[in-house]
């Protein structure tokens, strides 16, 4: 349930002219009865109650329905912190590698021509279209004990799957295009020659780099980060084909919310989702203020 | 600071956007690139100042190798069509910015710094906009600011590529003039790129026109004027009228009548005759080497310029002198005052 709302998030892609658009074409077409207009937006209300605001009451609900004092007790199990610990080194991990593999692959789409480009910005997409069991599965046909490297990593005594490098990695790898997709719009719309004035005033590639790119694209860094962070920390399906569900060590809190649902402890269960729902609320507010800032770089852009 | 191109080709796929180009440019010239969109003036351009690369020749800067040298290293001021100021820097911020990223070891201090940006603001006339950002000024603004932050770092050569293309006119009269007299207060050799040829005419002490990545012509603004080298600059610079003629034994044919006009030393074939407008003199029926009947006339500034369909179908515009009015239906004889066959 928490994650549907982490997911629903993470979707939208930052267009502000196509939503400005989309507002200026709904003002002109209101043209139908206003019955009609009514039982529209009923549905939609409707709608929208059923499956997004009643959910989030749920989980709350739920979370509090033996008192603030079980709330809180269930939190501080030592399996539920072990679970809050192990998500944000998780998320940690991943998004640090996510906003540089994003950087540097928006930098080079946005910024270059080469072929085989168009392949790259597919690559870049694939995690979006791959179900994310099948990506843990890749992990575990990879580093299982019977996959590619598996022997290798055992004689080397290096463990991937079932500790922290292997969900680092398959959340890295479900939630890769974030940032990239976040930036590549932006960085083709400002060109290059911003960066072309930089280096012909005697600018370094690195000067070149921190004083004029990366002011430039800040806020699309930090929506990209926002949502790729979203994702890291609500990712159920990859991490639970790599996690081993070890209690304690190697549960997210996504995995342990299942867990525990499925022990009937649904107190400390809607505990943790409401920590992940939380999360999922304030990325909605951090998302519309940095909409705004993007929307404001848009617009002061010289024309 | 010299600058000298050899046989430079640069290929984009198939499209030559320069085939074989030699130039060379002395110390504290002012020369204009002019030609069409495509003619491969802009390329040359970020060739020299080492944003783009050639596939074959040699650019060299008084005598140097440049093409040795990143853009970087080149120390070349660059002014884009589109101001490329930083947008979230201060006007004063980017004029500064070349003087900041100086390697530590030369880099001038603050103090210095803020004083040369002062210096280099005045000089653009701009100094009160220091504290304001790209956004909110005007399009001349942006570009004035532009040429400060190029000029920052003392450049041995000034780049400029179509400086006032996106400009409107009025603004782009008024940029002209100052840039002209702003290159005679600082004389450094200066190269830009325009498609405007009054732009072009007006500014530069030396005009480049160029076609399809060639070089058509290299002079000064009145030798391409009154001397235009090739048919593509008679018909590119100033307004012409053009006949396609048929040239035999030095005898010129429009259509199957022979026209009295001279062509010594004009090779037999398809030529093509460059009259300018205003070199087209208006007599009576006869007197001529061209007959025909005015059109349509339209009478504003200085001259008259009218419509004259020729007895052999062809219909030319000419500047007339105002002192004659022309009426619609009247039979003229057509004499040019000085004309050029180019051979097809």
């Amino acid at each position: 349930m928490t994650m549907q709302i982490a997911d629903s998030v993470s979707l939208s892609t930052p267009d502000a002219k196509a939503r400005r658009h989309a507002v200026a074409a709904g003002e002109n077409l209101r043209t139908e009865p206003r019955a009609v207009r009514i039982a529209i937006i009923s549905v939609a209300v409707l709608f929208l109650t059923v499956f997004v605001v009643l959910p989030l009451v749920v989980v709350f609900a739920q979370a509090f329905s033996r008192g603030i004092m079980a709330y809180v007790a269930a939190l501080s199990e030592p399996e539920a912190l072990a679970a809050i610990r192990l998500t944000l080194l998780v998320a940690a991990i991943s998004v640090g590698l996510n906003l540089v593999f994003g950087l540097v692959a928006a930098w080079a789409i946005a910024k270059f021509e080469f072929k085989g480009k168009t392949f790259l910005i597919s690559l870049i997409d694939l995690p979006f279209s791959v179900s994310p069991v099948i990506s843990g599965l890749v992990f575990v046909l990879l580093f299982g004990a019977q996959g590619y490297f598996g022997g290798w990593l055992r004689d080397h005594d290096i463990q991937i799957l079932f500790a922290v490098p292997g969900i680092a990695l398959a959340t890295t790898f479900v939630t890769f295009p974030f940032v990239a997709r976040a930036l590549i719009p932006l960085m083709q719309e400002q060109g290059t020659q911003e960066e072309e004035a930089a280096i012909s005033l005697g600018a370094s590639g690195l000067q070149t780099f921190f004083r004029v790119t990366l002011p430039n694209i800040k806020w699309g860094v930090l929506y990209g980060v926002l949502l790729c962070n979203a994702r890291a920390m609500g990712e159920f399906g990859a991490v639970s084909v790599v996690s081993g569900h070890i209690r304690g060590e190697t549960n997210t809190m996504p995995l342990l919310v299942e867990i525990l649902y499925n022990e009937y402890q649904f107190v400390a269960a809607f505990a943790i989702a409401s920590l992940l729902a939380m999360l999922a609320l304030i990325t909605l507010i951090a998302k519309t203020i940095l909409e705004r800032h993007l929307d404001e770089g848009h617009d002061s852009r010289d024309h | 600071m010299t600058i000298e191109v050899k046989n430079l080709v640069k290929k984009f796929g198939t499209f030559a956007a320069l085939d074989g180009v030699d130039l060379k440019v002395d110390n504290g010239e002012l020369v204009a690139l002019l030609g069409p969109s495509g003619s491969g003036k802009t390329t040359l351009l970020r060739i020299i100042a080492g944003l783009d690369w050639p596939d074959s020749g040699e650019v060299s800067f008084n005598g140097e190798d440049a093409l040795a040298q990143g853009a970087r290293e080149r120390n070349v001021g660059f002014v884009f069509q589109h101001y490329a100021l930083f947008r979230h820097m201060t006007v004063f911020e980017n004029v500064a910015f070349g003087l900041r990223v100086q390697p530590r070891a030369v880099r001038k201090d603050e103090s210095s710094i803020r004083a040369r940006v002062k210096e280099l603001l005045d000089l653009v006339q701009l100094d009160w906009l220091a504290d304001r950002y790209p956004s909110q000024l005007s399009g001349g603004q942006r570009q004035r600011i532009a040429l400060a932050r190029a000029l920052a770092i003392e450049p041995r050569i000034l780049l400029l590529d179509e400086p006032f293309g996106a400009l409107d006119a009025k603004v782009r009269k008024e940029l002209r003039k100052w840039l002209r007299s702003l290159h005679h207060e600082i004389n450094v050799t200066s190269i830009f790129v325009t498609h405007d040829q009054e732009e072009a005419l007006e500014v530069a002490n030396r005009v480049v026109v160029m076609d399809k990545g060639k070089i058509e012509q290299i002079g000064s603004p009145n030798d391409v004027y009154e001397r235009p080298a090739t048919a593509f600059v008679h018909g590119f610079i100033g307004e012409s009228i053009e006949l396609p003629v048929q040239v035999a034994d030095g005898v010129v044919r429009l259509g199957d009548r022979p026209l009295r006009l001279a062509a010594e030393g004009v090779a037999s074939g398809a030529s093509k005759l460059f009259v300018r407008r205003h070199d087209m003199l208006v007599g009576a029926p006869g007197s001529g080497a061209f007959e025909g009947a005015v059109r349509h006339v339209r009478n504003f500034g200085p001259v008259q310029r009218a419509e004259v369909a020729l007895f052999d179908g062809e219909t030319i515009e000419i500047d007339a002198p105002r002192d004659k009015e022309l009426s619609v239906g009247e039979r003229v004889g057509l004499d040019p005052r000085r004309y050029r066959i180019f051979t097809a």
